[in-house]
């Protein structure tokens, strides 16, 4: 499962200040600013000319429009991912036989290209939300699974014999006892499944769609409308970091 | 053993199972023939694609793609990653940075990309770069920080140079962290190259696909999208069978 703990990466470092980050705030601006004058601003607008965009983008009703059909089916698509891989993670890890009999299953799907099997999931649920759903559960929900079967898989059987001592009933015994114990890694799938989620949702609206930011992305493109494109994509950038960065302080502090 | 090769068995079951489901579904006009062709059609429309030659110039483009955003994404991503474990200080800095790289989809910038590079090879090479590269390092950093300082002291003791520490120490110990993150790599420039085909380009097996999908035409979709995931399953399944084996190897050591 090393895999999928990618991104979890190298141990934090506590002496790590505020001025690291703005150093490479400042280092991130300045590479964009530097791309951005080389190309004269055919492929990439300028900071600035981008923040002013994004402001004046989100005074218009239609860009809520499109922002709020990606975060409807993206917050539909996280859910049923952490709903669906958290369930078939505990039966996995519970049931050890179907878990060493799925796993490998799981994990080859978690690394083939699925977006080849886009098309098949627009012919299946039809152009529209449903398919952003879908789409966004085949990516969020494996990595969710997997790692909830890891966490019950390896939980210390000490743990599960003071359950069982104790006479907890097993609704109890998931609540007080696998839950808390399995937690690190729940969030650690959650935080990876959140991240593909909203990778499937965005491909899905790249692909032959209307409405979202990943059509806005495409669009924006298509008609040469830099600042657009440019736009989209900071402000895709901001807040997948600043959820992550919210997940990972949260996986720290524990 | 016994249980080991009854999960195995089970498992080829359950896979056969649910391929005879399908296409039990399929025939029984369940599902909707012109939504989902029956596994055995799909079979037969790969095998007639690959034989006619018309998958031919896309599948030279696509692995040639994969195979230059690969090699680029290891050599970078390893001298990136030696780079940073040699400079504590820029690593801190940049921690963050690898910590949250792939929570962003990599996908959203390759609009800018063919707006900066023009469509065709560039884009994708960057994009399958872009995924696969920090997955390099990321391992790399955590293969050498798993080199025992013991047996650097002992290197030292023993005054081995500096080639021959690499080669004879760090290397061997760092190894198999460093193959994990091959492996990944190469999954991640392939998902990348693919999905950059087919959401935007004119050449290359993920623009088949979605070529033969806009046209309706879903012999040829299914035809190339079961050629692309066998290919991806084998070259998986390939590097995952070698990555245990030199596991393997390491335990008995």
């Amino acid at each position: 499962m090393s895999d999928l703990a990618l991104g979890t990466a190298p141990p934090p470092r506590r002496r790590t200040g505020g001025f690291d980050s703005l150093a490479l705030l400042l280092v991130c601006l300045a590479v964009w600013q530097a791309v951005a004058s080389w190309t004269d601003g055919i492929a990439v607008a300028p900071p600035w000319t981008t923040i002013v965009y994004l402001a004046g983008l989100m005074g218009q009703t239609s860009f809520w429009g499109h922002a709020g059909a990606t975060l409807t089916a993206f917050l539909l698509a996280f859910a049923l991912s952490a709903v669906l891989g958290l369930l078939l993670g505990l039966v996995l890890g519970a049931w050890r036989f179907a878990g060493e009999v799925w796993e490998p299953i799981l994990a080859g799907f978690y690394t083939i290209p699925k977006v080849t099997l886009y098309p098949v999931v627009l012919l299946v649920a039809g152009l529209g939300m449903s398919a952003k759903v879908a789409f966004g559960v085949m990516h969020g929900m494996v990595p969710i699974t997997l790692l909830t079967l890891a966490a019950i898989r390896n939980l210390s059987p000490t743990l599960l014999r003071t359950a069982r001592v104790l006479r907890l009933p097993p609704r109890q015994t998931i609540v007080w006892v696998l839950v808390p114990a399995c937690l690190p890694e729940i969030i650690a799938g959650l935080r990876i499944g959140f991240s593909l989620s909203l990778l499937g949702v965005l491909i899905g609206e790249m692909f032959s769609s209307q409405r979202g930011l990943g059509f806005l992305l495409v669009s924006g493109m298509a008609q040469h409308n830099v600042p657009l494109t440019t736009a989209i994509v900071l402000l895709i950038v901001v807040m997948a970091i600043s959820a992550n960065t919210l997940m990972l302080r949260y996986l720290k502090t524990r | 053993m016994t249980r080991a090769r009854a999960v195995l068995l089970v498992r080829i079951a359950l896979l056969a199972g649910l391929v005879a489901l399908l296409e039990a579904l399929c025939r029984l006009g369940v599902i909707d023939p012109l939504s989902i062709l029956p596994p055995s059609e799909m079979l037969g429309a790969m095998i007639e694609r690959v034989a006619s030659g018309d998958l031919d110039e896309g599948m030279v483009q696509t692995f040639s793609t994969i195979a230059i955003a690969y090699v680029l994404a290891v050599v970078l991503g390893t001298a990136a990653g030696a780079l940073l474990q040699k400079l504590p200080r820029l690593r801190a800095v940049v921690d963050p940075l690898l910590a949250s790289y792939y929570s962003v989809p990599t996908f959203i910038f390759y609009p800018l990309l063919v707006a900066l590079f023009a469509l065709g090879k560039t884009p994708l090479v960057i994009l399958g770069m872009m995924s696969a590269t920090p997955a390099v390092i990321i391992s790399t950093l955590a293969g050498l920080d798993g080199v025992p300082p013991v047996l650097l002291k002992l290197a030292r003791a023993q005054r081995l140079g500096r080639w021959h520490t690499l080669w004879w120490i760090v290397l061997p110990q760092a190894l198999p962290r460093l193959f994990s993150g091959f492996k990944l790599a190469l999954s991640y420039a392939l998902i990348g190259v693919i999905a950059g085909e087919f959401l935007l380009s004119g050449t290359g097996l993920g623009y088949a696909i979605s070529f033969a999908y806009q046209s309706f035409d879903s012999q040829a979709m299914y035809g190339a999208m079961l050629f692309v995931l066998l290919v991806a399953i084998a070259a998986n399944g390939m590097l995952t069978t070698w990555e245990s084996r030199i596991a393997r190897r390491r335990a008995r050591q």
